[in-house]
C-alpha cells in the first residue's frame, strides 16, 4: 500500500466536468487529483463519441468529443492535475481530522478536504452477456479483457463479439491456444477489414473455428469452465470445449460503489443544492451528469457552470482562513501568471 | 400513433408515439428502462429492442452504422434494432417491440 496522497480536492471522473473543475479550482490555487476507471481522459466524450461532432459548446460551433477533451487537457495543463487512470473508486470515508479519504481498487488513497463526484453516468464497465450463472465464472474462466496472454496458453478459448477487440484477440491468442472458437451473431464484423481477412484465413487453415451463433449456457464446476452451449442462427444448439470465455461487447455505465458512499441519491443521481453543488454530505460535491436538482439539464455546458460554482464553495472549505479574491482571467496579471500567459 | 412496448418483466405498455421522435425517446419517456447512454448517437447499443408482430420486416432495413453498433449489443436476434435509429411517422402506428435485456 502506498502512502496516502494529500491534496485539496479529489475528483472522481475525468470527463469534461471533472477536467474543467481542475481549471476553476486552479484559478483559486486549489490542487486536484482525478481518478477515472478508463485509461484516458474524456469520459463519455472519448469512450462513446470521440469522432462525433458536438454542436452546443458555447463558442465552439462544432467540436468532436476527442477534440473537446484535448482542448480541456491543454487548458488545465498549467495547473498540473494528477491523474489516476484505470482505477475505480471503491470507498469514501471520513478521517479523524474532518477530511475525506477516497480509495481506489488499485490501492490509491487520496486525502482531501473536498471530494467532487463528476462521474457522469457512472463507471464504464464491461457488458456482461445474458448467460445464466456467468458471474460464478468471472475472474477464473470468464474475462472481459486479456491482461496476460500467457494465462491463456494451451487452453480451449471461446471469444464472442464482432468488434476490434474480439478480432484482435482472436488473432493474438490463436497461435498459443489449444483451440480457439469465435462466435458472433452475424457473418459480418464492425472490426477493421484486414483483421477480418486474417481471421478468415485462420478459419480456412483450420486454426480458428467461427460460428454465427450466440452463447446460451456455460458448463463447469467451481467457477472453472469446461464447455459452452451455443445456439446457431437456426436455433440448433451444440457444445464447444471452452476453458476460457472472453466476451467483447464494449462498455456500459454502472453507478458502482458510489451507490454505497452514503450520499443522498435520487434515481441513482446525487442530489445537490444549486448554489454550491454540494451534496447533503458536507464537503462532498457533485457536478455534471451525475448530479440532480430542480431544472437540471444534462449538457456539458451545465457541467462547466456547476464546476465554477463548486470551486468557489470548495475554496472556503480548503482555505477557511483566507479571503477568496474573485478575479477575471482577462484582466488579472496574477491569473495570467498562473496560466503561463504572462 | 400507438406504440406497443413490452418491458423486461414482460408487461405490455401502450405508449403514445410522436411523429418525428425516435422510438428510443418514447420508450425512455415511458419509463421502460432504456438507458440510451449516448443519447441517440448510435454509439452505445443500450437502446436495443426486438421488433415484434412482423414490424422488423415492415420497416426499412437498418443502416450500416446501426448494424455495426448492434455488434456491441447483447442478445442480438434477427429482429434486433437500436430504437434511437427508428424515427416514427404515421405509417408506424401500432409498432410493437420488446426491450432487450440489459
Amino acid at each position: 500500500m502506498n502512502e496516502p496522497i494529500e491534496t485539496d480536492v479529489a475528483i472522481v471522473g475525468a470527463g469534461p466536468a471533472g477536467l474543467f473543475a481542475v481549471f476553476e479550482l486552479g484559478l483559486l490555487d486549489l490542487k486536484a487529483h482525478l481518478i477515472d476507471i478508463l485509461d484516458r481522459p474524456g469520459g463519455q466524450c472519448t469512450e462513446l463519441y470521440p469522432e462525433k461532432p458536438i454542436y452546443d459548446i458555447p463558442g465552439l460551433p462544432t467540436v468532436t468529443g476527442q477534440q473537446l477533451t484535448d482542448r480541456l487537457m491543454e487548458q488545465i495543463k498549467p495547473f498540473s492535475p494528477q491523474f489516476h487512470f484505470g482505477e475505480m473508486v471503491t470507498g469514501l470515508t471520513k478521517c479523524a481530522d474532518g477530511r475525506w479519504k477516497l480509495t481506489s481498487d488499485a490501492g490509491t488513497e487520496i486525502v482531501a478536504p473536498v471530494v467532487v463526484v463528476a462521474a457522469g453516468g457512472g463507471s464504464f464497465m464491461p457488458k456482461r452477456p445474458p448467460v445464466p450463472g456467468i458471474e460464478a465464472y468471472e475472474g477464473r474462466s470468464v474475462f472481459y479483457a486479456v491482461r496476460k496472454m500467457e494465462d491463456f496458453r494451451g487452453k480451449d478459448i471461446l471469444i464472442a463479439g464482432g468488434g476490434d477487440s474480439a478480432l484482435d484477440w482472436t488473432l493474438n491468442l490463436a497461435p498459443i491456444a489449444k483451440s480457439l472458437t469465435l462466435v458472433h451473431h452475424r457473418d459480418g464484423f464492425r472490426a477493421a477489414q484486414h483483421s477480418v481477412n486474417r481471421m478468415r484465413e485462420l478459419v480456412d487453415a483450420g486454426k480458428v473455428k467461427f460460428h454465427v451463433a450466440s452463447v446460451k449456457a456455460l458448463h463447469g464446476e467451481n467457477g472453472v469452465l469446461s464447455s459452452a452451449t451455443l445456439a446457431g442462427a437456426d436455433k440448433q444448439e451444440f457444445q464447444v470445449a471452452a476453458a476460457a470465455f472472453i466476451p467483447f461487447f464494449g462498455l456500459t455505465m454502472k453507478l458502482g460503489p458510489i451507490a454505497d458512499f452514503g450520499l443522498k441519491l435520487t434515481d441513482n443521481l446525487i442530489a445537490v443544492d444549486t448554489a454550491k453543488f454540494e451534496s447533503e454530505t458536507p464537503g462532498v460535491f457533485a457536478i455534471g451528469d451525475i448530479c440532480t436538482y430542480s431544472g437540471k439539464v444534462k449538457l456539458i455546458l451545465s457541467g462547466f457552470h456547476e464546476a465554477a460554482l463548486m470551486a468557489q464553495a470548495a475554496f472556503h472549505i480548503c482555505r477557511p482562513n483566507d479571503r477568496l479574491r474573485f478575479q477575471y482571467t482577462t484582466s488579472s496579471s496574477n491569473l495570467h501568471k498562473k496560466l503561463g500567459a504572462s | 400513433m400507438k406504440i406497443i412496448a413490452k418491458d423486461r418483466e414482460g408487461n405490455e405498455h401502450e405508449l403514445e408515439g410522436r411523429d418525428g421522435w425516435t422510438l428510443m425517446e418514447i420508450l425512455r419517456e415511458g419509463g421502460l428502462g432504456v438507458a440510451a447512454e449516448c443519447g441517440g448517437a448510435c454509439a452505445c447499443a443500450t437502446c436495443h429492442v426486438y421488433l415484434t408482430d412482423g414490424w422488423y420486416e415492415k420497416l426499412p432495413p437498418p443502416s450500416e452504422a446501426e448494424t455495426d453498433m448492434l455488434d456491441m449489443a447483447l442478445g442480438v436476434e434477427p429482429n434486433s434494432r437500436l430504437s434511437c435509429q427508428i424515427t416514427l411517422d404515421e405509417s408506424m402506428d401500432g409498432i410493437a417491440c420488446t426491450v432487450a435485456p440489459e
